[in-house]
């Protein structure tokens, strides 16, 4: 009966090995879960989830398969309506659109439709009109445009077994595919570069030899730094509008890139880079981070790489109060050269594909901005991309001093 | 043999937390423990050592540690020094052999308790190096060809911040536990193992005082458990009655002793300006 429930966890995401499964039995044989439904959910967990971010689709696949059999997951149930309410409240609805839930039979039958939805959803879903996931015009899910939905996800970090559903959209782009990421990986790679620094650890053996014959004999050690990465990496990735379909690629980008640096600090963006930037997708709007602070905290050996399709309303990128969420003071464009000028190892790499580059204005838009560095994301242009940050000299259009709000021709207005 | 961990006077452990540890106990396989700082994680070793009457081994991994270390060292440059000087105790490789961590806690007679703390600041490749040495619970010391061996396997504890991903092959050989921030009533039973003589109006604010603080957005570093004992320690010591932290909506003053809770001092400033703030607006 539990290999059911082990290919049920394998086809829900978990990754749990036949070993971890062996051992849940060798435990239950030591008599370890006792009697209560309780008790071996925890010891089930315990056994095959081997990361938080885990727990959320394990709690799913659990409550799927032992529905009925246990009162302990009822008590958790029964908590749910007052999360999607916190949940929903996050929103901050606007007037319009509590029309709309009014008009769909108001909050409890919402919740209650959801609720039934989810108990007959099996698996995540992309797309379409009905289950609940991303990317979809269901009212429930995320990155959706149902107005009169629930988005689920994007929740407080508070860690329950109930809080099932809500853990979905917890993990900032889930970095942990590394199946299919080794090709990009290997393209990464070629980013590192040996550098020798910090401080001495490793036995010079050729110094020794020659500082202790010098000495007459008597030892005399010598030390050398040790070898380390010493590659600086800042990552700008778009996230939400138009990026969604490429959030996977990237989400193995991100995978890749993180066992790879030393020193990989992340930020996100939409669309284009303004002001501010934000670390947190939770808490894009909490927690902003003023773009001048990043680009004074680190310095110009930090290698920058951008990540996103640069498709949106040439307005973002040339006008003030260009962006789609909020008002932007400064064009884009001057953010951009800004950054830019900061960094002079900087690329664009681009997820869509490089044909249709040039019939979109904002993408050439960019590209002229950073100084024709943008590629294509796929193992060529990855490698191409890493050649160029490798370079030592910074290309010309660096290094520049301040840089002066550029005086752009104003491109066609979107159709 | 089989004993079971069911906390002790000074530690409440949660029946999640109590199932992990107890399968991790009797099917001697390492227990990897991960939670936000201050959580208890390294207090959990110490707690089962001390509740099971097993000797404890605490091996604290730091960013330059190397998994050799915990199995032993190899002092080439004393044995080449001694060699020069003409001791003799340079012609057995054994004197110049120091032991690891894991190799005393191999040596153990009883069966002891192992701690690996903050398995993560190491190096990426440190938790590989140390795959067999965890399955079979022995080891080859190269210099002396000698086997060494688990007289008992030891209790395991493994703790990590989250700084680095472990490896897979790692997480596999491990049982795993996510120590969560406790709710209200966990805390509070938290409390009153420590500090027991607490009235309990002036403790029910210091809590609803720190969830405030802790609901905080854009905090750098939430205050955690370790941080709140530390707290009430304080307002005990300074006799601060239960009115004082009634008012102390984090948006209208700053709670008695803050210094306490706020480790970060851009933490602190957010607070004074948010007070300010409140303050302009009520004049």
């Amino acid at each position: 009966m539990l290999s059911r429930f082990f290919t049920e966890l394998r086809a829900g995401g978990v990754p749990v090995s036949l070993r971890e499964f062996l051992l849940l039995l060798e435990a239950l044989d030591a008599r370890l879960a006792g009697y209560s439904p309780e008790e071996f959910y925890f010891l089930a967990r315990t056994c095959l989830v081997k990361d938080e971010r885990h727990y959320d689709r394990f709690d799913r696949v659990f409550a799927e398969h032992f529905e009925g059999a246990q009162r302990a997951l009822k008590r958790l149930d029964a908590l749910l309506p007052a999360q999607w309410l916190r949940a929903a409240a996050e929103l901050s609805l606007s007037e319009e659109e509590r029309a709309q839930i009014a008009a769909r039979g108001g909050w409890e039958a919402l919740l209650a439709a959801l609720r039934e939805r989810l108990a007959d959803q099996r698996e995540r879903h992309e797309g379409g009109n009905r289950w609940v996931g991303t990317a979809g015009t269901s009212p429930f899910g995320n990155h959706g445009d149902g107005p009169d939905g629930i988005r689920i996800g994007a929740g407080a970090g508070r860690r329950r077994a109930t809080q099932v559903w809500e853990r979905r959209e917890y993990r900032n782009f889930d970095d942990s595919i590394e199946l299919g990421t080794r090709n990009l990986k290997l393209a990464l790679r070629r980013l590192r570069r040996f550098a020798r620094e910090g401080a001495p650890e490793e036995l010079d053996l050729g110094a020794t030899i020659d500082a202790t014959a010098r000495n007459a004999g008597l030892l005399d050690l010598k030390l050398v730094a040790e070898r380390h990465n010493a590659v600086r990496v800042l990552l700008f990735l778009d996230v939400g509008g138009s990026m969604d379909e490429h959030v996977r690629l990237i989400e193995q980008l991100f995978s890749a890139a993180r066992s790879e640096f030393k020193h990989l600090e992340h930020f996100y963006f939409h669309n284009c880079p303004y002001e501010g930037v934000w670390k947190d997708n939770r808490r894009r709007f909490s927690e902003r981070i003023p773009t001048l602070e990043v680009l004074r905290t680190y310095g110009r050996a930090y290698r920058v790489i951008f990540v996103g399709d640069a498709a949106m309303s040439p307005y973002e990128i040339t006008q003030p109060g260009g962006s789609i969420e909020h008002d932007n003071p400064e064009p884009g464009a001057v953010w951009i050269e800004r950054i830019a000028a900061a960094f002079p190892h900087l690329v664009w790499l681009n997820p869509s594909d490089p044909r249709r580059w040039q019939h979109t204005a904002s993408t050439r838009l960019i590209e002229d901005l950073i100084g024709g560095r943008m590629f294509a994301l796929c193992l060529e242009g990855l490698d191409r991309a890493m050649t160029e940050l490798r370079r030592g000299s910074p290309p010309a259009a660096a290094g520049r001093p301040a840089p002066k709000p550029p005086h752009l021709p104003v491109p066609p207005g979107p159709q | 043999m089989n004993a079971r961990f069911t906390g002790t006077d000074r530690y409440v452990a949660t029946p999640d937390l109590m199932t992990a540890v107890n399968a991790a106990i009797t099917l001697q396989r390492p227990l990897l423990v991960k939670g936000e700082p201050g959580t208890g994680k390294t207090q959990l070793a110490i707690e089962i050592a001390a509740a099971l009457r097993r000797p404890l081994f605490e091996w604290h991994v730091k960013s330059t540690s190397k998994a050799r270390e915990g199995l032993y060292e190899y002092d080439a440059v004393s044995r080449l020094r001694d060699s020069q000087l003409g001791d003799p105790r340079v012609h057995d490789i054994g004197n110049y052999i120091v032991k690891g961590r894991l190799w005393e806690a191999f040596e153990c007679p009883t069966q002891p308790v192992l701690l690996i703390d903050e398995i993560d600041k190491a190096d990426i490749e440190f938790p590989n190096d140390l795959l067999r040495e965890l399955d079979r619970m022995e080891f080859y010391v190269h210099e002396t060809r000698q086997l060494i061996s688990a007289q008992h396997r030891p209790i395991i504890l493994i703790t990590s911040n989250n700084e680095k991903e472990l490896p897979d092959a790692f997480l596999r050989r491990c049982f795993f536990h996510y120590i969560r921030f406790p709710d209200a009533a966990t805390l509070a039973r938290i409390v009153a193992v420590h500090h027991p003589a607490l009235k309990r109006e002036l403790l029910a604010e210091a809590l609803n005082a720190f969830f405030r603080v802790r609901e905080m957005p854009a905090l750098k570093k939430k205050p955690s458990t370790s941080e709140l004992l530390d707290w009430l320690k304080l307002l005990l010591a300074e006799d601060i009655p239960a009115e004082a932290l009634r008012d102390s909506d984090p948006k209208k003053s700053l709670p008695p002793l803050y210094g306490a809770l706020l480790k970060n001092e851009q933490d602190v400033h957010l607070f004074e300006q948010l007070v300010f703030l409140h303050r302009g607006n009520r004049a």
